[in-house]
């Protein structure tokens, strides 16, 4: 069994961090921060955290105006609601004005769970892909958070960073792992097809990669944690090479992951491509891993959609 | 005590943002002159007597913070920008043309002196929120100041800010309510009553003064009010009348999103003229 750990556990701590080494960054959150864990930040700095209630259009309207005053700010709540209901405030209070607001979400996608639907945003990075000057990344494990909320937070300008409630499989060694902004990562190496992957997809990817490995499928993974910007570089060599791409997101296939993967590929390098992610379907109540079974978001839905894009290739 | 001289020098720079408006609108062909009108004389005592701020110096760290809410009133913030040195008079006949700095609505991006960009009703409270936050978390003692629609006040973004104002004792926030009672579809009483506003935000916590928002005085007089309120923040429902200025304007809904005519601008220059030639007989 991997090692586990949780996204939001590595930004609520790296939060702390920052908030000791620089005294201009302050955090809000909408009545969610023992879940997101910016409760760490709240306790270390009580001064510098402003709950906003249940009200996250506000909470992003005043992120906006603490960061129009110079402040480094951090607003954290549910992807769905900070996303979703804050959609017009963060489009037109935060990007347009280029404000240093850094939305930093947790319980993104469908492993959140029993909550069920109405909780589980699979449409955000399609939503917040679209509005100019916003940044979405999504990390690939806790160790590649950490790295990527710090990386956020030394950056001007608005930032969508997209997390998970479950704690997940560690892709990355905290030692040897650097983020590098705007970077898409070749992780694995492989020349017959290449799984394009983000968040926890990635790990998923790698397990399926090596399954194939034993069919003697040569496979190359690539973690996207940076859907925008978006490494048109990279993705456009590793297309060439392999001239077989599979994207697998835990997110609608409709505007997210693998639509930007297609954008970029459709017009500089157009190879077959199979998404994997949710089918444009509303989510449910059940475990995590029920419900990624149910959506194939699983080792033996990557290598099925391996599969497919091969007889295409 | 404000002086008679300096009461005077107001409404002689309200007489000028009003020409500016009809005249900006008129060649955009665009723009919302009634709403700029009705709080023209809340911006020019704003402008030329009240706000600390420095044209040559649009991000003064002492400035206090303006945030025009009502974003569709832009030509009344541009033209007391404008009068005050930020930018030249003559660039206000750029209104809304491609490449200018005086969007529609303001864009602080674009524009050097703007506070904030708004534009979707509703947005601006929050912000000021998050301004005036912040400077008490850095025990500074610049002020906040800003517009809202009375018709923005059906928007529920407001009334969450309002509720997080007073509950962060953002006693150094001042807001006007420009309560022109008209909006785009007829009155704010036919379309979705706002009454009583005052109650409304003094339920929320706020310190409430209502005045004649075109009467200088009140207007400073409130500003000076709000200024000594130590816990709570300040709301000026300022009454006004849409269109306030132009006799065959005011009060009239047409022009809430439509410039005048070329006649109608003439008959409306003859009478800020003459308004304005009353005034300067004073000075």
């Amino acid at each position: 069994m991997p090692d586990l750990a949780g996204t939001r556990d590595y930004f609520g701590k790296t939060l702390v961090e920052l908030g000791n080494e620089n005294p201009n960054i302050v955090v809000l959150d909408a009545d969610l921060s023992s879940s997101t864990r910016t409760s760490m930040f709240r306790k270390a700095y009580p001064d510098r955290f402003f709950n906003a209630g249940i009200a996250e259009q506000n909470c992003i309207g005043m992120a906006a105006g603490l960061a129009n005053l110079g402040k480094i700010v951090f607003a954290s709540s549910f992807a769905m609601f900070i996303t979703g209901r804050a959609w017009e405030q963060i489009r037109n209070s935060v990007s347009y004005a280029y404000l240093n607001v850094k939305i930093a979400a947790t319980h993104a996608g469908i492993t959140v769970g029993e909550d069920g639907a109405s909780h589980q945003a699979l449409e955000d990075i399609a939503i917040m892909r679209v509005i100019p000057e916003m940044r979405v990344l999504v990390p690939a494990d806790a160790i590649e958070a950490g790295q990527m909320i710090r990386s956020a937070a030394e950056m001007p300008g608005p930032f969508y960073i997209r997390m998970s409630r479950g704690n997940t499989p560690l892709v990355f060694n905290s030692i040897e792992y650097q983020y590098e902004y705007g970077k898409s990562k070749v992780i694995r190496e492989g020349e017959d097809v290449a799984i394009m992957a983000t968040g926890i997809m990635v790990y998923l990817a790698l397990e399926a990669a090596n399954e194939l490995q034993k069919e003697n499928i040569k496979v190359s993974v690539v973690n996207i944690s940076s859907i925008k910007p978006i490494d048109e570089e990279t993705i456009i060599q590793v297309a060439k090479k392999t001239r077989a791409i599979v994207t697998a997101e835990e997110h609608s296939v409709f505007g997210g992951l693998g639509s930007a993967v297609a954008e970029v590929l459709c017009q500089h390098c157009p190879v077959p491509i199979e998404m994997l992610g949710i089918q444009g379907v509303f989510g449910e109540s059940g475990k995590p891993d029920e419900l990624l079974i149910k959506h194939h978001l699983t080792t033996e839905g990557i290598i099925d959609k391996v599969k497919k894009v091969l007889k295409r290739k | 005590m404000i002086t008679k001289t300096e009461v005077h020098n107001i409404m002689k720079y309200s007489c000028l943002i009003r020409r500016h408006i009809l005249e900006m609108t008129l060649i955009a062909k665009s723009g919302h002159p009634g709403g700029s009108l009705s709080m023209t004389d809340i911006i020019s005592t704003l402008y030329f007597y009240w706000l600390k701020i420095d044209p040559k110096k649009p991000l003064w760290e002492e400035r206090d913070y303006f945030v025009l809410a009502k974003g569709h009133a832009s030509p009344a913030l541009y033209s007391a920008m404008a009068e005050r040195g930020f930018f030249p008079v003559s660039y206000l006949k750029t209104l809304r043309q491609l490449g200018t700095g005086l969007q529609g609505h303001p864009d602080k991006r674009r524009l050097p002196g703007i506070e904030m960009s708004t534009g979707s009703l509703g947005q601006g409270l929050s912000i000021m929120v998050g301004i005036s936050m912040g400077l008490k978390l850095d025990k500074k003692p610049n002020r906040v100041f800003g517009v809202l629609g009375d018709g923005e006040c059906q928007e529920g973004q407001v009334w969450e800010a309002a509720m997080s104002a007073a509950h962060y004792n953002c006693s150094n926030l001042t807001i006007f309510i420009d309560k022109n009672n008209l909006q785009i579809d007829g009155t704010t009483d036919e379309i979705m009553s706002i009454d009583p506003i005052g109650k409304k935000f003094e339920s929320f916590g706020w310190n409430v003064l209502t005045i004649d928002g075109h009467n200088i005085l009140e207007i400073v007089s409130a500003l000076e009010k709000a200024e000594n309120e130590t816990k709570k923040p300040t709301v000026i429902v300022a009454n006004t009348v849409k269109g306030k200025g132009v006799s065959f304007m005011e009060h009239q809904l047409c022009f809430h999103g439509s410039p005048c005519t070329d006649e109608e601008f003439c008959i409306a220059e003859k009478e800020l003229k003459n308004a304005l030639g009353e005034i300067t007989c004073q000075i």
